[in-house]
């Protein structure tokens, strides 16, 4: 990803926002590549905040922004590349979904035709075809939440900004939506996604940026995240026939913390200080007689990770 | 980039597309009912007064019922219909999307947002041309509506009366110009419209008693100096009574300096609240 030039990426550097005396985010420096980049916090921790201030809605206090290598002071050439779906569930009055989406088109400079082809084609990636002429005001949660997709992804951005976009949906538009993002994020998009919903992101995303109070805790590949995290050791799941048997050797290692028999009886969890001599443990314990059935990090998923750098304050399990 | 080079087509289509979807919303809201009563208030006056007169079959005073109408305009329309109505209009084209938290939708579209400010007051501009010139127009036929068809020809095709019509819409039009454009501004600056409506209002009132130079820099002095009919002093109070000033100007503009004076004020209030709206920034949650 590092070869990436930073006229793809969207690069913060040094970045503060302060609302009057409340701090939005302070010193920011961030490098994304395209790809799916959650932005994980609790509510207050500025993941809003850095979305505002890569689509220009909101200036830096401090430092520079720049998204494929546009500034957002340039707003007439950054939407052509960028879509924002806000977490505002609010609309312009009176409109149906359909006009909602057409009118934003024509803001665009399209024409009729060209604009009620796009539209036509959002909508109905979204799974509204059949409300598309209803008003907004009837809309449900979940219709409303899709409307507001549609209309970010209706002029095929480069980058796509989704503010908390699963919310309201109910299951299946849920996973309908989650298949919809990966498929724009194998089509290079940028897909910068807020959420406080852990699993989600973990199930969704290729790097995240954890914040909390402002500031940005960590950042990157969330197994590379973990491995950086020294103080917490690495929890490893072994799948195998003899859990007994093999907690006894590894518990010889000074590098072990702690081995507990899984509650089904057929695994071990091991805490770590070194995850790669216990690998090469493993490999040599595996020539001893113990079947091994699988070998798996068990804690580097974003709760995880977000419970060792932030503790108490996580956000929805 | 040139003057030449600029990408004026897309601009012309990104207006039209901002007045085609703000204009549904100016003149078809009903949070705007009371902008069409404050309009067409003085049609319901006139069209009773003259209902009044043919049912008593008593004879009107053209001349009397011409001044009677200049000051109506002067003092109720311009002053307070007008004048409020263009609040209602125009200050709601920024702040009151701000308040229903939808004017992201603007800033999130590859729109200059000096494109997205003319692109709103031509909506607001049109919409309160269409509703305040109708109202003149039907101000003056309702008010000369119980005369016999013959003086109303005379007027007409002898007199003043196509002339003092045409200078009646165009004043209209010029106030709706003027204050739309300071009423635009304000909604993009301030976030209580209260606060600027009265700075306004007191501004507009106290010209007559400022120093020339001030008063040009008001909506009202140019406003007074187009009007075709002046308000006689029976009616704007005798010349020793400071009030009279409300009405008369001492000292009225030409009708092209009035008319350029005018437009060069909006333009210079437009420009800067361009710049203003330029550095906007979302936040709902401040308001």
């Amino acid at each position: 990803m590092n070869d990436i030039t930073p006229d793809k990426r969207i690069v913060f550097e040094d970045v503060s926002k302060f609302y009057g005396e409340v701090l939005g985010v302070n010193r920011v420096n961030l490098s994304i590549p395209p790809g799916i980049t959650s932005l994980v916090g609790p509510n207050g921790s500025g993941k809003t905040t850095l979305m505002n201030l890569m689509t220009g809605l909101v200036e830096p206090t401090r430092g520079h922004i720049r998204v494929l290598g546009l500034s957002p002071r340039q707003p007439e050439q950054l939407f052509r590349h960028v879509g924002y779906c806000t977490q505002y569930d609010s609309f312009p009055r009176g409109l149906t979904g359909y006009e909602f989406v057409y009118s934003y088109l024509r803001l665009f400079g399209y024409g009729p035709a060209q604009a009620r082809g796009l539209a036509i084609q959002a909508i109905d990636r979204v799974s509204l075809g059949e409300a598309a002429d209803r008003p907004i005001a009837s809309y449900s949660k979940g219709m409303r939440q899709r409307i507001k997709l549609a209309q970010a992804i209706c002029h095929n951005p480069t980058i796509l900004v989704l503010d908390e976009p699963l919310n309201g949906l109910d299951p299946l538009i849920r996973a309908e939506t989650i298949a919809l993002f990966r498929a724009l994020a194998e089509q290079g998009l940028h897909l910068i996604i807020s959420s406080h919903v852990l699993h989600e992101v973990d199930v969704i995303s290729d790097q995240v940026v954890l914040l909390s109070n402002g500031y940005v805790v960590a950042e990157g590949e969330i197994r590379g995240v973990r491995d950086e995290i020294q103080e917490h050791p690495m929890q490893i799941l072994i799948r195998c026939n003899k859990p007994g048997v093999l907690a006894s050797q590894v518990f010889l290692q000074d590098y072990v913390v702690e081995a507990r028999v899984h509650h089904d009886g057929m695994g071990l969890l091991v805490k770590t200080r070194d995850a790669d001599r216990f690998y090469l443990l493993l490999n040599r314990i595996a020539q001893n007689g113990i079947d091994i059935e699988s070998v798996a990090p068990a804690d580097d998923d974003v709760l995880s990770v977000y419970e060792y750098l932030i503790g108490t304050e996580e956000p929805t399990k | 980039m040139s003057f030449h080079g600029l990408p004026w087509a897309l601009w012309r289509r990104q207006t039209v597309a901002v007045v085609r979807l703000e204009l549904k919303k100016t003149l078809f809201a009903r949070r705007g009912l009371w902008i069409y009563f404050l309009a067409f208030a003085p049609v319901l006056l006139y069209a009773a007064h003259s209902f009044s007169m043919i049912r008593t079959g008593r004879r009107g005073n053209f001349g009397e019922d011409t001044h009677i109408f200049a000051a109506v305009f002067q003092f109720f329309y311009l002053r307070l219909a007008i004048f409020f109505g263009c609040v209602g209009v125009f200050m709601n084209l920024f702040r009151g999307e701000v308040v229903d938290k939808s004017l992201h939708y603007y800033f999130l579209a590859p729109i200059r947002r000096e494109v997205l400010l003319v692109g709103k007051y031509l909506s607001g501009l049109l919409a309160a041309a269409v509703i305040f010139c109708s109202s003149t127009l039907i101000q003056l036929v309702a008010s000369y509506w119980y005369f016999d068809s013959n003086v109303i020809r005379d007027y007409l095709s002898h007199g003043n009366g196509l002339g003092h019509a045409a200078a009646y819409v165009g004043v209209t039009l010029l106030a709706c110009i003027g204050y739309g454009s300071i009423f635009l501004a304000a909604g993009v600056v301030f976030r209580n419209p209260l606060v600027p409506t009265l700075i306004v209002l007191v501004w507009e009132t106290i010209s007559g008693f400022l120093p020339p130079l001030l008063q040009k820099c008001s909506v009202i002095f140019y406003l007074k100096s187009l009007c075709p009919v002046s308000v006689p002093a029976s009616v704007a109070l005798d010349k020793g009574n400071p009030l009279a000033l409300i009405a008369v100007n001492v000292d009225p503009a030409s009708a092209v300096t009035a008319i350029l004076g005018l437009l060069i004020l909006s333009v210079a209030v437009l420009a800067l609240s361009s710049r203003r709206l330029r550095r906007m920034e979302i936040e709902y949650g401040a308001e």
